[in-house]
């Protein structure tokens, strides 16, 4: 068994393992299988890294065998540049988000647990999976465990979250598996990406394809105007489902425009760029005026994950070296930095039980160690230089100024919106006089609160201050990927 | 007449014939109020039986006895095996629930089941219109009795008679269709009315109007709309443990008689009914899934729900042939058959943990009767959980591979209406999860009514595991299946 699949299979038999504990009264054990479920799996992706070999474009650790013969359906699976980061990232978030659960969850702890756990596998077969139908059906089977914790721990109107989530997400991924069968019929009967990718497409053909993969990637980045489910289902996932589902599931949507969308329809990528651009933008600014007045803070953080998330598709479609890896390092840094908010903003509402920004005021009076966190966190946000959020942000911009000035200029505009409101929120919610008894009566960070806070911000600073780790390995991938989607695919 | 061959044919069928002969007289010795005896004879025969059909199917070999009356091919084998597993399930699910009600006293259940068990082997196995025709009488006229097998109940005899007088009509139109059919072509012989289309001396219009009526009967037996009133209020209205078994094992003998009467006898006209399984799928697919959405009453939603995923077998029957080219036909005709077999499995588990929670003096039937299932059994609201996203169509499950082998035929036909159609499909099938979800919603998500435990005697738990982890296993192995599926569809089509 390979690296790969131990990665993928790991996780899931520990989350297995704990949905067949039980019940509520072995809650003790329960947590500490499952961290020792999410190191391990942590542990497991480690080796991926170092042995990466870093000048090559090709697909490493690869695993591949025959999974359904009758169509043809191969168990593939490889890491390249563009996928490496993320798999460790999504790890090393269930860690965390399992952490952060630790005395949160009361209830039904072995099947909140044993969820992420299964989420995260899940999750790290999509990013590893190299044939179309075996990334489906990772894709969505990360449906079933999402909706359940938004539904089983999720705030007042859950359900109608849960709901939104599941059918909003489903309509898009129905029409990206009516392209996969279409793209495998056109190829002889094949779902091998690789093939895919040396496959000739009439321009008819690639527009279809390129429109239907939109419909799954948009709706799961999300892209505006798609993006409405996002901050209903924020607002009422509870802490962890928010980090998991801000940090790695919208990034599933983006990386499936890189090793979908991108390579297998790129004369219909190259056509309809004026278009995702405009969308990204959209996203970019109007969205981010949009955050600013929000009264809820998990909303604020959704409509921020929304303007970020606009970013990476901008960056993808101006199809420049800096705009592809700036968009894959955006979609790391705001990994980390989404979850980090949203686990902030859990900290605060398990005290208060309140996300409104007006509940609070003063913060920084009775949680000094907390707030200081959180003022690292909203600058990574705002993307001051020196955290994890300049850096792609940063490498986008540039890539648009050279593309086109006023887009790149439109794209830098978003830094200001972002740090009013981010900063503006910091304000309201941290700073000035001791606003209610509520927070007077705040309790500051215990240890293990620290422990998740520290282990974020040490990311955060690292990724800012030596974003060089992440870059370098996804250099020749990316110009490899910028190779392919020169070369038109249309029939002689 | 009575040859070698001939006998090797009908040995499971006479098995359970005398068997079912045996149990009748057998049980009227048997006085407990489980009739643990007869069950368990009933079981061990159903074993043995199935045993058999997998030793005939994995054989390979296509006999044909009684004068062509009765084929048995692979294809109607492995169906006439999953039939008789089903039936075991069914039987397995439905004693405790059976004998609350006093369904078991005289063990007319157990003869019953394997009556219209035997019916289905019939209607698989059939080479002969009237050989078809006969059996699906005895199993229909065998599922009318056990509708109205709880005599004082209301709802049931309504049921009943529903059912029995819809049947009754569609049997007619069936059976009208056949003599068209006869008169048109001179034969009651599947192969010979076969040869005598593609000959191409018939009279087309004669034969299209013994097609309609032939599709007609078919449509009604499938469920599909619009013959699909019965479904509903004979679902509903039928004690849970007959739902089970008249919504469970004859699909695959529905499928079995359409494979035969429409591919192998009528595959020249395919363009023809083709084009009425069209009509006949959107309006299953729209219909079914719209109307579950309004339903409270689980049984009423399942049987809507059965409406619409016959609809999508029927998407796979109808993209066999494009433009006259059989290219298509066996990975169209296998993606249907994988799509019941999967449906019958999963539909096997949804009820049965619906037969489980009704309780002496209580049917369990409303939506709200699984409100926090999760508190109070996590085993069984997870066995249902996989269950609904299976029906859904949500990967890694069987159901999801069912829906992708459908769409993998509408597409292959490279015909741009299909491609639409797929697309209307998905869609349908996207307002179909809403209303499993919502089940899904309800064992989780809402507090439980009652804390009182779920209790299921060993066989029953056991059973019901085995099925769940089955529609997991199907879901991240499904080839094995699919090639079995593939491989009986081939040879059946080559013969």
């Amino acid at each position: 068994m390979g690296l790969l699949s131990l990665a993928i299979w790991v996780p899931i038999l520990f989350g297995a393992v704990l949905l067949a504990l039980g019940r509520d009264d072995q809650a003790g054990v329960v947590r500490w299988i499952a961290l020792i479920g999410a190191v391990v799996s942590l542990l497991i992706t480690v080796p991926l890294y170092t042995g990466f070999v870093v000048d090559s474009a090709a697909m490493q650790f690869v695993e591949n065998m025959l999974w359904i013969e009758r169509f043809n359906v191969r168990y593939h699976l490889g890491v390249d540049g563009i996928s490496l980061w993320l798999i460790p990232l999504t790890a090393f978030i269930t860690v965390v988000v399992v952490i952060s659960a630790w005395e949160v969850i009361t209830e039904r702890v072995n099947q909140y647990m044993g969820a992420f756990l299964i989420l995260s596998g899940l999750m790290i077969g999509v990013f590893s999976a190299l044939d179309g139908m075996l990334f489906y059906v990772f894709f969505e089977a990360t449906l079933i465990p999402m909706y359940l914790i938004i539904g089983i721990w999720g705030g007042p109107n859950k359900i109608y979250a849960a709901f939104k989530f599941f059918l909003y997400t489903l309509m898009g991924s129905l029409l990206l598996l009516i392209a996969l069968i279409y793209l495998y019929t056109q190829s002889g009967g094949s779902f091998d990406l690789a093939v895919w990718y040396a496959l000739p497409l009439s321009g008819k053909a690639q527009a279809f394809i390129f429109f239907a993969f939109l419909a799954a990637f948009a709706v799961k980045v999300p892209m505006w105007p798609v993006h409405t489910w996002l901050p209903d289902v924020h607002v009422e996932a509870p802490t962890g489902g928010s980090a998991v589902l801000a940090a790695i599931m919208l990034k599933l949507g983006a990386y499936g425009f890189l090793r979908f969308s991108l390579p297998i329809a790129p004369d219909a990528a190259h056509e309809y760029a004026g278009v995702m651009i405009t969308l990204s933008l959209i996203a970019v600014v109007y969205v981010g005026l949009v955050a600013m007045v929000q009264q809820d803070m998990k909303k604020l953080v959704a409509y921020s994950s929304v303007a970020h998330m606009g970013f990476v598709t901008l960056g993808f479609f101006i199809f420049s070296d800096l705009g592809v890896s700036g968009g894959i390092v955006q979609m790391i840094a705001h990994g980390f930095v989404s979850a980090a908010m949203f686990l902030s903003i859990g900290v605060l509402y398990d005290r208060v039980h309140s996300r409104e920004i007006a509940s609070y005021g003063g913060v920084v009076n009775t949680m000094p160690k907390f707030a200081a966190f959180a003022l690292l966190f909203s600058m990574a946000n705002c993307g001051l230089p020196g955290t994890a959020g300049f850096v792609g942000e940063w490498m986008v911009i540039l890539g648009a100024v050279k593309y086109n000035f006023w887009i790149g200029f439109a794209a830098a505009s978003a830094l200001i919106f972002g740090a009013a409101y981010t900063l503006w929120m910091f304000k309201r919610v941290y700073l000035g006089p001791v606003a209610n008894h509520h927070v007077k009566d705040l309790v500051d960070i215990n240890a293990r609160e620290f422990l998740v806070m520290a282990l974020l911000a040490i990311a955060v600073l690292y990724m800012g201050i030596y974003p060089k780790l992440f870059t370098d390995v996804m250099d020749t991938s990316v110009t490899q990927l910028l190779k392919q989607i020169a070369i038109s695919k249309l029939p002689v | 007449m009575l040859d070698q061959i001939s006998l090797i044919t009908a040995y499971p069928e006479m098995l359970l014939f005398g068997m079912a002969c045996v149990i009748a007289i057998f049980d009227l010795g048997v006085k407990t109020p489980l009739r643990g005896a007869t069950y368990g004879l009933t079981l061990l025969t159903l074993a043995v039986v199935a045993v058999l059909e997998a030793l005939y199917a994995s054989g390979g070999a296509t006999y044909y006895g009684f004068g062509n009356m009765v084929v048995s091919d692979s294809m109607g084998n492995w169906l006439k095996c999953f039939a008789t597993v089903a039936v075991m399930i069914t039987l397995v699910y439905g004693r405790p629930y059976a004998a609350q009600r006093d369904m078991l006293r005289g063990g007319e259940l157990f003869t019953l089941s394997l009556m219209s068990l035997l019916g289905m082997f019939v209607m698989i196995s059939g080479n002969n219109f009237l050989v078809i025709y006969m059996g699906l009488e005895l199993l229909t006229l065998s599922s009318y009795a056990l509708v109205a097998l709880r005599r004082d109940d209301v709802a049931a005899t309504e049921a009943a008679i529903k059912y029995f007088v819809l049947g009754a009509m569609a049997s007619g139109f069936l059976l009208y269709g056949m003599s068209m059919l006869y008169g048109a072509t001179g034969s009651l012989d599947i192969t010979q009315v076969f040869k005598a289309i593609a000959s191409g001396h018939v009279q087309h219009q004669v034969l299209i109007f013994g097609l309609v009526f032939i599709a007609c009967g078919l449509a009604f037996k499938l469920g599909v709309v619009p013959f699909h009133m019965w479904i509903p209020d004979v679902y509903q209205g039928a004690p849970t443990a007959i739902t089970l078994m008249i919504g469970g094992a004859p699909k695959l003998a529905a499928f079995g008689m359409t494979m035969r009467l429409l591919v192998e006898g009528m595959l020249p006209l395919a363009i023809d009914w083709q084009q009425m399984l069209l009509v006949l799928s959107v309006g299953s697919l729209l219909l079914g899934n719209l109307a579950a959405i309004m339903q409270t009453n689980v049984k009423r939603m399942l049987a809507f729900s059965t409406i619409s995923q016959m609809g999508f077998v029927l998407l796979g029957l109808m993209s066999g042939v494009v433009n006259g080219n059989t290219l298509h036909a066996a990975n169209a005709y296998s993606s249907s058959m994988f799509y019941v077999i999967t449906y019958v499995l999963t539909t096997l588990a949804a009820f049965g943990v619906l037969l489980l929670l009704s309780r002496e003096g209580f049917e369990s039937e409303e939506i709200s009767d699984f409100a926090g299932l999760n508190q109070r059994s996590p085993l069984y609201a997870g066995i249902m959980a996989i269950a609904m996203f299976s029906l859904a169509g949500i990967p890694p499950l069987a159901g999801f591979y069912a829906k992708l082998s459908v769409l993998q035929a509408l597409i292959a036909t490279g015909n741009q209406a299909y491609l639409y159609l797929s697309v209307f499909a998905v869609m349908m099938s996207l307002i179909g999860a809403f209303y499993y979800l919502r089940v899904v919603k309800v064992m989780y998500f809402d507090a439980p009514i009652t804390a009182s435990n779920v209790v299921a005697g060993t066989d029953v738990r056991v059973v019901l595991c085995l099925n769940g982890a089955l529609i997991v296993l199907l879901g991240l192995m499904p080839g094995g299946l699919m090639a079995l599926c593939a491989r009986s569809v081939l040879q059946m089509l080559g013969t």
